[in-house]
């Protein structure tokens, strides 16, 4: 009986030691940011999310972002407004996810300040719909912390985003992307 | 003695499980925050008379209101519609609860102007509260030639005031409803047996039909005794398109004011009778 309570603990402090070697490089952060820019001849409309949680795992290179609709903030209140009511029913559909892979993690010392390229591709989900996303990312390690900024294009229609004809010349139908966010690594 | 292996091989794997990270984000708590509801109406008028929805702070929202006349009047009016009968004015956001407006109507030839406070906001989460509510005070001042000019008349004669208390709840992503509990108070009444005082209840309902489309129903409702026998409750029937900046509310209504003293106290007209108005109130929002 004791040999077996013994046997256990052992496995226990196997299954922590691995545990923690693993998530040992996970970097997060609940402050990152990201801004869209739309630009036609007739408006240009633009919003950021100052709220968006995101973490990466420095050793496989897996990195995830969650951001609220409604934390996206317009300088005009009614456009905020019919982003959430008319384009994204953000009650129906609460958040925007991504969940990819850093595809050169290898290549980004974290220990090491620098400024480092990589390939992120990965699934981005807006109102229920999951399209396949990729782009190029700079990671900027400095003291600890590490910057992460990328672009990319989405087409609103892609996702679902129903843009009435009346409107259609107002809002592009490439919609730039802007994400930056600084990570800390999590203890 | 099996279950004994049992169990810290399940903890085994589950530990392994969770390095294996399938949500990194999963192990995050989300941070209580207060919903604050938006969008119980469309706009700031249910449709003669105020929603409990405000102008954001320094946006000016311009609206002109236009009333036809009678479908009653029959072909050779074109059922109403070579008669007009308007308001211009517009809501203006000092700060995101706090709105001030003013209009000209035809009706009297009536100057109005209104301050608008919102004390309560709708909202789940952290802070819950179940109602919006809204206190608007209106001023109305008619310019009408006098009536009788050899009267001794004031010009405090021409001024209504109007006070009401707003308050809605949107019980789900379609349905809002409004109570708005109203004081008309005119200086001058048609006859010295007439209360100065009114008071009336506004009942307002808007039902979501598509994501930029709704269904408004607006009822003011004056206890009997207080007015004429010939005046009758304003009752309208609006539908609400919003596209972009601009909204527009068509709607059916019996009441000839555009403005609150006027559609409460003043409107003669029965559904009934077939003396319905169509008209329709279209409203831009301006940033400044």
């Amino acid at each position: 009986m004791k040999k077996i309570t013994i046997l256990s603990l052992a496995l226990l402090a196997i299954g922590l030691v691995a545990f923690k070697n693993h998530s040992g490089g996970i970097f997060k952060t609940n402050t990152g940011n990201i801004n869209f820019f739309s630009h036609t001849s007739v408006e240009d409309i633009a919003a950021d999310n100052h709220k968006v949680k995101s973490a990466f795992d420095a050793s496989s290179g897996k990195i995830q972002f969650s951001a609220l609709i409604k934390d996206f903030e317009f300088e005009k209140a009614l456009m905020q407004e019919h982003f959430n009511e008319n384009y994204m029913n953000s009650t129906k559909f609460p958040k925007t996810t991504f969940n990819g892979m850093i595809e050169n993690m290898d290549a980004i010392k974290i220990g090491t300040d620098g400024i480092y390229t990589s390939n992120i591709s990965g699934k981005l989900t807006i109102k229920d719909v999951t399209k396949d996303v990729s782009t190029k990312g700079t990671f900027t390690v400095k003291g600890g912390v590490v910057n992460a900024k990328a672009t990319f294009q989405i087409n609103p229609t892609d996702y679902n985003i129903e843009i009435p004809r009346v409107v259609s010349k107002k809002i592009s139908k490439d919609i730039k992307v802007s994400i930056d966010a600084d990570y800390t690594h999590a203890h | 003695m099996k279950k004994n292996i049992i169990l810290p091989l399940l903890i085994f794997s589950v530990l392994t499980a969770k390095s294996q990270g399938m949500d990194l984000l999963d192990d995050e708590e989300e941070v209580p925050t207060t919903n604050y509801i938006s969008a119980t109406f469309k706009t700031n008028r249910v449709v003669n008379g105020h929603s409990i929805e405000t102008v954001a702070k320094r946006e000016f929202d311009f609206k002109i209101s236009h009333r036809f006349g009678f479908l009653s009047t029959g072909a050779y009016e074109l059922f109403g519609l070579d008669q007009a009968n308007i308001r211009i004015g517009g809501d203006y956001g000092i700060t995101d609860n706090i709105n001030v407006g003013f209009g000209r109507s035809t009706f009297g030839k009536t100057f109005d102007g209104f301050t608008k406070y919102k004390f309560l906001k709708q909202s789940s989460g952290v802070k819950k509260m179940p109602i919006s509510a809204v206190w608007v005070s209106h001023i109305a001042v008619t310019s009408l030639k006098w009536s009788q000019p050899l009267r001794e008349n004031k010009f405090s004669d021409r001024v209504s005031y109007v006070h009401q208390l707003l308050v809605a709840r949107k019980f789900s992503e379609g349905l809002s409803i409004q109570l708005s509990p109203t004081l008309v108070h005119k200086n001058l009444v048609d006859s010295a047996n007439r209360n100065n005082d009114i008071i009336s209840i506004g009942v307002g309902l808007r039902q979501k039909i598509t994501s930029r489309t709704t269904i408004n129903l607006e009822y003011y409702y004056v206890p009997t005794g207080q007015l004429e026998s010939s005046k009758t409750n304003a009752l309208s029937i609006g539908f609400d398109i919003e596209t972009g900046g601009h909204v527009f509310q068509f709607f059916l209504t019996n009441a000839t004011a555009p403005f609150e003293k006027g559609f409460i106290t003043d409107t003669q007209a029965k559904w009934l009778d077939g003396d319905i108005r169509f008209g329709f109130n279209i409203a831009r929002v301006f940033n400044f």
